[in-house]
C-alpha cells in the first residue's frame, strides 16, 4: 500500500488551494482527480470573476486556474490525474482506479474531499430527447471543446449559472431564444442578467418549460406561465422553435464518498441539499477527514478557494507542520476573506448558516 | 423592480443609483455611469480608477458611489468591471450627437467608422450608431472598450451595439 500524509480528492479550486497551502507548510500532498487535466470547473469559466483583489476580482476563471496550477507545480505537491477515487475505508485509506485499469490503494494520514457538485435535472414530458442538456455539459462543450450544441437555445433557470452560460452561448454565436425562471424574480446577479438582456434575450419570470416536442431531438419547447403558487396558468402555453433546452436548475454537493466515510450530514436547501457537517476548520465529524468547496455547500469558486486554503492550513497544523499560533494567524486572514464574500443579500444567509454549522453545535443536525 | 423581472434597469431605477452622474455633470462632458444596483461582493471598479472617483470602501458589498467632479471620463474602469455595468457618456460630443463608451466581448469586433445598430438595455435597436474608437489592449484582457456616436437624446439609453445584419 502506498502512503502519503495528505490526500486531496478533487483538483478543482478547493483542492488546488488546499494542496498549495499544505505543501507550502511542508506537508507531503497527493492531489487526485479523475480528469485528464486539473482545475475542476475553473477552466470552463471564461468570464471575469467578482470579489476584491485578494479574491482575484476581474480575472477570468480560466486564468485563476492557470495561476493555481502554477503554484501547485512550484509547491511540490504530487498530482495524480486520470484517477478516480472509488472508495474510502476504515483508516481513511482510498481505493483509486488509474487510467481506467490500474487499482491503487493509498493510505493517507489526513484526507480532504473536494469533489464538487452534480447538476440537478428537471423532468418534464420530452426531457429525454436529445438536445435537453445540463448547463455544465453545455459549458464544457462550448468553452472547452468549442462545439456549439445548437443554434436556438431555451435556457431554464436564472441563477448565475443560467445567466452566465446564456452570455457565453451568445458569445459563441448561438441565439438564446428565451430564458425562463419559475420564481417571480431573477435569481442571479442583476449585472449578469443585464448583459444578456441588452443583447435582446427575453427573460421571462414566473414561467417554466412544460414540454419538449420533437421526433428524436428537440424541435420545440412549450412554455407555460405560473401563478403566485407556482401553479401553471391554463391557456398561457406558447410554443418556441428551439433545438436545445439548457437546464440550469441548481447543483447539489457530490457527496458519495462522504456518505461512504460515514460522516454526519445535514440538509440545507440554501447550500443545495444534503451536505456533510463540518467545523470552522472544514473538518467533518470524522477526525482527519476534511471537506471544502461545493461539497461543503454550493457556493462559488472564490469561496471554494478560501475553504480549500482553510482545510490545507488546518491539515498542516494537525500534522504538526504549523504551530497553533501560526495556523491561527493564517486562518484568521482566510476567514476574513471568506466572510467578505458572504456579505450582502446574496451571501448573508449562507454566512449565518456556516457560522451555526461551525459554532452552534448541532442545531443543523438531523 | 423592473431589474429583477426583465433583467434591466428602468430610467427610474437608474436615477436612484449613487453611481449615476447628475444632469449638471453630464452637461459638462465625458463622465462615467455606473449601473450597479445590488450589494454584491465586488470592488474592481474602485481599484481601477486612478482619480479616486469611485468609492466602495472596506465593506466590498457597498454600491459604488461616484464622486462626479473627480471623474475625467477616461474609461479605465469600463473593462475592469466584471459585471459590464460601467459606461462612459459624453453629452458634449457635437450639436446633435453624444457618445457612449461600452464594454464589448463579441467577435468579430466592429471597426472604426462602421455603422452599427445601437441597442438599448432591452436589446432593441434604437438608432444607427457610428463607431469612433475600438480600444482593446492586453491589459483589458479581451474586453474591448468601444466608443460610438449616437443621437444626443439616447446617451442614457444605448448600452450595446450589434453589427448590421448585412455585414454579419
Ligand atoms: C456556469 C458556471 C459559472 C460559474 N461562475 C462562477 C463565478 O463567476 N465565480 C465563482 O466564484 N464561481 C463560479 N462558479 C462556481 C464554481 O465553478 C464552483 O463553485 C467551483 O468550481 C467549486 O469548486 P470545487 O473545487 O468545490 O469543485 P469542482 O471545481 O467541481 O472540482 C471538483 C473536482 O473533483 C473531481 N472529482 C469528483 N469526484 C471525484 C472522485 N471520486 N475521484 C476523483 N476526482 C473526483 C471532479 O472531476 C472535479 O475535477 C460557476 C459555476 C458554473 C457551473
Ligand atoms: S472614467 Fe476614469 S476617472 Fe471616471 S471613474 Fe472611470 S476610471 Fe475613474
Ligand atoms: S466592478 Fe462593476 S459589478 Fe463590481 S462593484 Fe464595480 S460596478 Fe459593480
Amino acid at each position: 500500500m502506498r502512503e502519503t500524509e495528505f490526500a486531496i480528492v478533487g483538483a478543482g479550486p478547493a483542492g488546488l488551494s488546499a494542496a498549495i497551502e499544505a505543501a507550502r507548510a511542508g506537508v507531503q500532498v497527493t492531489l487526485i482527480d479523475e480528469n485528464e487535466k486539473p482545475g475542476g470547473q475553473l477552466f470552463k469559466q471564461i468570464h471575469k470573476f467578482f470579489g476584491s483583489k485578494e479574491h482575484y476580482a476581474g480575472v477570468r476563471g480560466i486564468d485563476i486556474g492557470y495561476q493555481l496550477l502554477d503554484e501547485v507545480e512550484k509547491c511540490g505537491a504530487e498530482v495524480m490525474l486520470n484517477s478516480v477515487v472509488w472508495g474510502i475505508f476504515e483508516n481513511l485509506d482510498l481505493g483509486i482506479i488509474q487510467n481506467g485499469k490500474r487499482n491503487l490503494h493509498l493510505q493517507p494520514k489526513k484526507v480532504l474531499l473536494a469533489t464538487g457538485a452534480v447538476e440537478n435535472a428537471l423532468a418534464f414530458p420530452g426531457w429525454t430527447l436529445a438536445g435537453v442538456m445540463g448547463a455544465g455539459a453545455i459549458q464544457t462543450l462550448v468553452n472547452v471543446h468549442r462545439v456549439l450544441p445548437g443554434k436556438r437555445i431555451l435556457m431554464v433557470g436564472s441563477g448565475n449559472v443560467g445567466l452566465i452560460v446564456s452570455y457565453q452561448l451568445l458569445q459563441a454565436g448561438a441565439e438564446v431564444v428565451a430564458l425562463v425562471e419559475a420564481a417571480p424574480r431573477i435569481g442571479g446577479y442583476a449585472v449578469h442578467a443585464s448583459k444578456v438582456a441588452r443583447r435582446g434575450v427575453p427573460i421571462l419570470v414566473s414561467t417554466t418549460v412544460k414540454e419538449a416536442l420533437g421526433k428524436e431531438t428537440v424541435e420545440q419547447a412549450v412554455l407555460v406561465s405560473l401563478d403566485e403558487n407556482w401553479k401553471p396558468i391554463p391557456g398561457s402555453e406558447r410554443t418556441l422553435d428551439v433545438d436545445v433546452i439548457c437546464l440550469a436548475c441548481g447543483l447539489s454537493p457530490l457527496a458519495e464518498l462522504a456518505w461512504m466515510a460515514g460522516v454526519d450530514f445535514t440538509y440545507i436547501p440554501q447550500f443545495g441539499g444534503w451536505m456533510p457537517l463540518h467545523n470552522e476548520n472544514m473538518e467533518t465529524t470524522r477526525s482527519g477527514l476534511y471537506i471544502a468547496g461545493d461539497l461543503a455547500g454550493i457556493e462559488e469558486a472564490s469561496t471554494a478557494i478560501e475553504e480549500g486554503r482553510l482545510a490545507g492550513v488546518a491539515a498542516a497544523e494537525s500534522l504538526g507542520y504549523l504551530s497553533p499560533a501560526a495556523a491561527e494567524e493564517q486562518k484568521t486572514v482566510i476567514r476574513k476573506r471568506l466572510n467578505q464574500l458572504r456579505e450582502g443579500p446574496f451571501g448573508e444567509a449562507r454566512k449565518e448558516i456556516k457560522e451555526q454549522l461551525a459554532f452552534g453545535g448541532g442545531k443543523w443536525r438531523y | 423592480m423592473a431589474l429583477l423581472k426583465n433583467g434591466y434597469l428602468s430610467q427610474d431605477e437608474l436615477q436612484k443609483l449613487p453611481g449615476v452622474p447628475t444632469p449638471e455633470r453630464l452637461a459638462k462632458g465625458p463622465v462615467v455611469v455606473i449601473e450597479c444596483a445590488q450589494e454584491i461582493p465586488c470592488n474592481p471598479c474602485e481599484t481601477a480608477c486612478a482619480k479616486g472617483a469611485i468609492h466602495i470602501g472596506e465593506n466590498i458589498i457597498e454600491l459604488p458611489v461616484l464622486e462626479e467632479e473627480k471623474c475625467s471620463g477616461c474609461a479605465l474602469c469600463v473593462a475592469a468591471c466584471p459585471g459590464q455595468a460601467i459606461f462612459v457618456v459624453d453629452a458634449t460630443y457635437s450639436e446633435t450627437e453624444g457618445t457612449v463608451t461600452l464594454p464589448y466581448e463579441y467577435l468579430p469586433l466592429p471597426q472604426k467608422g462602421d455603422l452599427v445598430d445601437g441597442l438599448n438595455r432591452a436589446g432593441e435597436a434604437v438608432c444607427t450608431a457610428r463607431v469612433l474608437r475600438v480600444v482593446n489592449p492586453e491589459k483589458y484582457d479581451h474586453t474591448a472598450v468601444i466608443t460610438i456616436a449616437v443621437p444626443k437624446a439616447l446617451i442614457m439609453e444605448v448600452r450595446s451595439l450589434r453589427r448590421k445584419q448585412s455585414e454579419v
